[in-house]
């Protein structure tokens, strides 16, 4: 008998070659977003990831640290992007959306309140980058109860840990590339495709790799080994860069440069 | 029973746990059965107790402070000396033992955090001794008001890394330490000064400072009713209350309340602060209503952190330990206080502690004994207390 599909998969149009973009909600300000999120869409975003800027993001490096700070001083929240969710959609954005958020500001808002604020503004996916599998048991529980998918990691150490990860993996398996904080990287390790085969054997959702992805080039290497390629940090940047254009110009010109940007980065 | 935390899953009560990225999950798992294996080897712990007492000069003294009894009349006050420890403060204890565990685990490079400097010192002084390399994070703040820590570490060889975001305080440094080690893990030993952090470094840290407390037990000649320490990350504290947990006797954490609770100036974590996660560990911290971490400030660099170990949120919880705020100004005048009464100029830190020690001691009788942990030594607090104490200040 065939699973029945979650909401989530349910909004996939593909199960491989996943393009997954990560930004942080109100860098530099909320209607920002919007504009950001459905220019992604434009360019083929298959699922997006929408960050939830934090003081203290262990996981992040400097690139993602500064819009965080940007976004902070703009006013945003956890309960606030969440709340931006039903706003994307009226604009026009279809795609799955996954909430990327610290732990802290979870556990404030309350398991059961965040859940159903997740539920009631319709997101599909949720990402907690220090919550391992050892402390999730709670939420994820209450996700499933919610059909919302909480996404699991892996890094290159997990080793022994890859299989137990992998084989309860919900929506996709975000595969971190190698070690360290997000940001950029010249180039992607041998290992790192090693690894992704190995996690791959053990997933029966899409494999998508993360940390680091910033060139074309390491676009084409992730389509050929990997189900999908999730950029934060440089779409990050090129949100910065478009920003620059948009002083010496109007903002339709910081955008369609954003799109061009966007749309080299991942070209076939 | 108290004594038996944390379980399994790094627990003390709500409290602790491991929430960290899930690079460090396989790193923590082998840190755990390499603590677990060296902690159960003889050869290990007799090399521990060897450096503690040839390198670090253990055991501390606990000096019978009677000048200053006298002079507040009250309860007999007896002062653990961990500033008489090399380097100056209780945190060489913890950096001995996670040195050795790094050897043992076969990683010659540390990284270390530190706020006052003095666990960055520790750890620069253990790295030189045992041949390790040693990086060091630090505030830019705690730089400049830590200038001269700074210069011990680098005459030390250690390496200083300035971390800017933030406040430029402890926080921060952790922070970077950790950003750090998630890219370095695989080679490098990440040495924590506090009981602070994810399972298993709080019962680690906990475990290599209880020497504090085990010699004070053997010292006391006569039955203890109260004992004071302050409480930065906890490391001090947790050290010298752990083996005193089942007994009765009262016991008294001081945290900085910097230019007091009502401001919002302090670091007063269990006074003021709400259950949240911070560096890997459910514990109290310093939030807004968002759960985005609120900047602590407290005049001692060793204090102002606005998380706390996860074994003193369940302690405050459970009411095992009292926990008091004494504010800058009044640890200013417990180190003068200190320093005029017994010839001992405390750490800034420790201050705090011995304020709230003389605020207690006059209101005890005669026949009852407190101990107060003096953590470490004033040396390192020479800039801060030039800027505060002016001439007509000293008279
Ligand atoms: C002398 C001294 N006491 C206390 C502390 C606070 O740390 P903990 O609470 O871990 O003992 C420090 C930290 O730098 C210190 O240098």
């Amino acid at each position: 008998m065939m699973k029945q599909q979650t909401l989530f998969q349910g909004k996939l149009t593909k199960q491989k070659d996943l393009f997954i973009p990560f930004i942080v909600a109100g860098d530099p300000h909320p209607d920002k977003t919007i504009q950001y999120a459905l220019r992604l869409q434009e360019a083929g975003a298959d699922v997006l990831e929408l960050g939830v800027p934090y003081s203290d993001p262990l996981a992040d490096g400097p690139v993602i640290q500064k819009a965080a700070r940007r976004a902070l001083d703009a006013g945003m929240s956890l309960r606030k992007a969440v709340e931006m969710v039903p706003e994307l959609r009226k604009a026009g954005l279809n795609i799955p959306v996954v909430i990327f958020t610290y732990y802290n500001p979870v556990l404030q808002y309350g398991h059961e309140a965040f859940i159903d604020a997740l539920e009631e503004n319709g997101v599909e996916g949720l990402l907690i980058p220090d919550l391992p599998l050892e402390e999730s048991e709670d939420l994820n529980e209450r996700t499933k109860e919610k059909d919302i998918e909480l996404i699991s990691l892996v890094a290159p150490t997990s080793e022994e840990r890859i299989k137990r990860i992998a084989e309860q993996a919900r929506g996709f398996l975000y595969c971190v590339s190698s070690l360290g904080v997000t940001g950029e990287r010249k180039e992607m390790a041998p290992e790192t495709l090693s690894f992704i085969e190995k996690v791959k054997e053990h997933s029966s959702v899409p494999v998508a790799v993360g940390f680091g992805i910033s060139s074309n080039d390491q676009v084409q290497l992730m389509r050929k080994h990997a189900d999908g390629f999730i950029i934060g940090s440089k779409i990050v940047k090129l949100i910065e860069s478009s920003l620059e254009v948009e002083k010496s110009g109007d903002e339709q010109e910081g955008l369609r440069h954003f799109s061009d940007e966007v749309n080299e980065l991942v070209q076939a | 029973m108290l004594t038996s935390m944390p379980n399994h899953k790094g627990r003390y009560g709500d409290f602790g746990g491991k929430y960290v990225p899930e690079t460090l999950m396989a790193p923590l798992e082998e840190l755990e059965s390499a603590l677990d294996e060296a902690m159960q080897d003889e050869d290990f712990l007799k090399q521990y107790n060897e450096e503690l007492k040839e390198y670090a000069g253990r055991p501390t003294p606990l000096t019978y402070a009677d000048k200053l009894t006298k002079e507040l009349g009250g309860a007999e006050i007896y002062l653990k000396r961990e500033d008489l420890l090399h380097t100056g403060a209780h945190k060489l204890n913890n950096a001995i033992g996670q040195a050795l565990l790094a050897k043992r685990m076969g990683k010659d490079k540390i990284i270390a955090e530190t706020g006052a400097g003095q666990h960055g010192v520790a750890s620069a002084t253990v790295a030189a001794k045992l041949g390790l390399s040693c990086k060091v994070f630090m505030g830019e703040e705690d730089i400049r008001r830590q200038e001269l820590n700074v210069f011990r570490m680098k005459l030390l060889g250690a390496e200083v890394i300035s971390v800017s975001s933030g406040n430029g305080t402890l926080k921060d440094a952790t922070n970077e330490a950790i950003r750090y080690w998630v890219a370095n893990c695989e080679d490098h030993f990440y040495l924590i000064g506090s009981v602070v952090g994810p399972h298993p470094y709080p019962r680690m840290v906990r475990n290599f400072q209880r020497i504090i407390g085990d010699e004070t037990k053997e010292q006391m000649t006569r039955d203890i009713d109260r004992i004071y320490a302050c409480v930065g990350g906890g490391s001090n504290a947790i050290g010298m209350f752990y083996p005193f947990l089942e007994d009765e006797v009262e016991l008294v954490g001081i945290e900085a309340a910097g230019k007091g609770v009502d401001t919002p100036e302090h670091a007063a974590t269990l006074t003021k602060g709400t259950p949240g996660v911070i560096h890997g560990s459910l514990t109290y911290l310093m939030q807004d209503e968002n759960g985005q971490i609120v900047e602590p400030y407290s005049i001692s660099a060793g204090l102002d952190y606005p998380g706390i170990g996860p074994e003193h949120a369940n302690l405050f919880k459970t009411k095992r330990v009292r926990y008091e705020s004494i504010t800058d100004d009044e640890a200013l005048d417990a180190v003068k206080r200190m320093s005029r009464a017994e010839g001992i100029i405390p750490a800034i830190e420790s201050a705090h502690a011995i304020a709230q020690a003389i605020k207690e001691a006059k209101e005890m009788s005669k026949d009852q004994a407190i101990v107060i942990n003096v953590s470490g030594r004033g040396d390192k607090d020479m800039a801060t207390l030039m800027e505060h104490f002016t001439e007509e200040g000293l008279q």
